[in-house]
């Protein structure tokens, strides 16, 4: 699962995406420049970096929650970056998304049975009769009581909130699932148990993940392959091994540097990450110089310094 | 939402919980009751009480409780206060709440498709708006009644159109916080159409303090029309609360009765409806039910 399989067409195939976004003066937030990568069938892919080095940009992007500048989507082959929200339709099926705030990603007026229920009505999928077994079977499928269908968002902790918000992009039976930041705001046991569920459900129903985040630790257990970003670019990628027992790109090496370890003696001299990171801010006709990966092992992209 | 075995009946106990809020403040209660008495004597009032506001009943400028004056008193042509107040009333309340209705439908559209959509819409729009906001108020509605003529319809056209750019401007501001919301991003993920996030997604939400302010724009308005017809602006044969005050208005110091109980009409329904207005905020909070 580490290499693209000459044979089998990956899911997802993102081709040098690039998107920035125009601030006051002329100037331009390059967010995401030239990004590349794709996503096999059952594969989680993740992709790591700080606050602001363009993760949730390339969310957006792959959801067509924003339009790319530059480049293309094919998902299961097709070219969905030019398609109009009628065409999109039918591809939002296949292609889900889980935010990271659990409090802002449910509507507050609806109840939650309600919003679970909201893709199958919206796609009519379903007869209403249908979309609530459905409803019933997801919330069993998420671990949440049924008796809870009728509840309000708020009435949930943060956790079930995650989870209802699981059962809404399952709903339509998805074959990939961006979770952008998803466990991020949850407690580390909370956390756990919610990273358990989705492991469970890639078991059950195939799922490939995009899984974005900051939180190394958690990348670890659940990745792949892992992507680090840096200021919208790619610089290292690879399986899960190769970038976490095989850094060889610099700011790869300080990311992991600064995960904390719980033991005093193990303490050792690696770089940390200083400063902030360099602003993604370009005036007009500017821009980052575009990194060149070299392959220095099979399916190990390193980007040159 | 609505459209779903288990949320039916959801939905239901939801407006039921929004009912039971709303008849926990009894502030807004007792404002509901208070307006509905107003709005009963200002449909069947005129009907009941046979004397005619228009005509001269009694010797001019009979205070209340004097022989012979009417329960109100008289003004300076000897009509009855409390006649004018009962059908006065009619023509207030109609072009304050028509006025209202009309500034929240023109702002509603104007603004959730400024707010929603962005860009150069946005920018279209709002700039439309603000031709009609950089108008003096009381000017526009000059030249509106000037233009059409004077009659009820006409003045709440007028004040209709120079009211709307406010609703505009705060349905807007509701629209731009909701859109950025993850839930709305949610929805626009799940492949739901403009319309539904703009009308079952954002509005819902954005929904509360635009019924608020609309509650609060028919006190305006009912003090638009009040100084339009203070100043003799709308149609000389129509009797209203502001047009009553008006018209006795040099003879407030002399005869207190001839204004003070038409204005005092003005306030008991403006702060009649502004407690409904409030109440109406908690109801729709969902977080306050069930409590």
């Amino acid at each position: 699962m580490t290499s693209q399989g000459k044979d089998q067409s990956p899911l997802i195939e993102v081709q040098h995406i690039s998107k920035q976004f125009p601030t006051d003066h002329n100037a331009r937030v390059h967010a995401v420049t030239d990004v590349s990568l794709h996503i096999d069938h059952g594969e989680t892919l993740a992709v790591v970096g700080e606050s602001g080095c363009g993760k949730s940009t390339l969310a957006n992007l792959i959801i067509r929650l924003h339009d790319a500048d530059q480049g293309r989507i094919l998902l299961k082959g097709v070219d969905i970056t030019g398609l109009n929200p009628r065409e999109m339709r039918v591809h939002r099926q296949t292609l889900q998304i889980v935010f990271q705030d659990p409090f802002a990603s449910l509507d507050p007026r609806v109840r939650v049975g309600a919003s679970v229920a909201e893709p199958l009505t919206v796609h009519k999928v379903a007869t209403k009769e249908e979309a609530t077994d459905q409803v019933r079977h997801l919330f069993e499928l998420v671990g949440l009581e049924q008796s809870m269908l009728n509840n309000y968002p708020h009435q949930f902790s943060g956790g079930q909130r995650q989870r209802v918000c699981i059962a809404r992009a399952l709903a339509l039976k998805p074959e990939l699932v961006i979770a952008d930041e998803a466990v991020s705001a949850l407690d580390v046991s909370v956390q756990a148990q919610v990273m358990n569920l989705m492991l469970e459900l890639q078991q059950e129903m195939g799922l490939s993940y995009l899984f974005i985040s900051h939180d190394l630790a958690v990348v670890e257990r659940i990745a792949h392959r892992v992507a680090v970003m840096y200021l919208g670019q790619i610089v290292e990628l690879g399986s899960r091994e190769q970038v976490f027992r095989d850094p060889r790109h610099s700011y790869t090496k300080r990311l992991l540097g600064a995960v904390p370890i719980a033991d005093p003696r193990q303490r050792t001299e690696r770089p940390l990450i200083t400063g902030e990171i360099p602003s993604p801010v370009w005036p007009a006709g500017e821009g980052p110089d575009l990194v060149t990966h070299t392959e220095v092992e099979p399916g190990h992209l390193v980007a040159q310094e | 939402m609505t459209d779903l075995g288990i949320a039916v009946d959801s939905v239901e106990t939801g407006s039921r919980g929004a009912l039971r809020m709303f008849l926990r403040n009894k502030a807004a209660v007792f404002g509901l009751v208070v307006f509905t008495l107003i709005a009963l004597i200002t449909i069947f009032g005129p009907g009941l009480y046979g004397t005619s506001a228009r005509k001269m009943v009694a010797p001019p400028f009979l205070g209340p409780g004097d022989d012979l004056a009417p329960l109100l008193g008289t003004d300076y042509l000897g009509r009855d206060i409390l006649a004018g107040i009962i059908t006065g009333g009619r023509t207030t309340l109609l072009v304050a709440i028509v006025a209202a209705l009309m500034t929240m439908t023109f702002g509603l559209v104007i603004g959730s498709l400024a707010g929603y959509f962005g860009r150069w819409i946005d920018s279209l729009l709002m700039r439309f708006t603000e031709i009609f906001q950089v108008m003096p108020s009381l000017l526009f509605a000059l030249v509106v009644i000037f233009l059409l003529g004077p009659g009820t319809r006409n003045e709440t056209l007028a004040i209709g159109l120079t009211m709307w750019p406010a609703g505009a401007r705060l349905t807007r501001a509701e629209f731009l916080r909701w859109r950025e919301m993850e839930f709305v991003k949610a929805a626009r993920a799940i492949g739901c159409s403009d319309l539904r996030i703009m009308f079952r997604t954002i509005l819902p939400n954005a929904m509360p303090p635009l019924l608020t302010w609309t509650t609060l724009i028919v006190v305006t308005a009912i003090l638009f029309h009040a100084g339009l017809a203070f100043l003799g602006l709308v149609d000389i044969n129509s009797v209203s609360w502001g047009s009553m005050m008006g018209k006795n208005r040099g003879y407030a110091l002399t005869a207190w009765w001839t204004v003070a109980f038409p204005g005092a009409a003005i306030m008991i329904t403006g702060l009649s409806i502004a407690l409904i207005g409030d109440g109406l905020q908690d109801a729709f909070n969902p977080k306050l039910r069930g409590r």
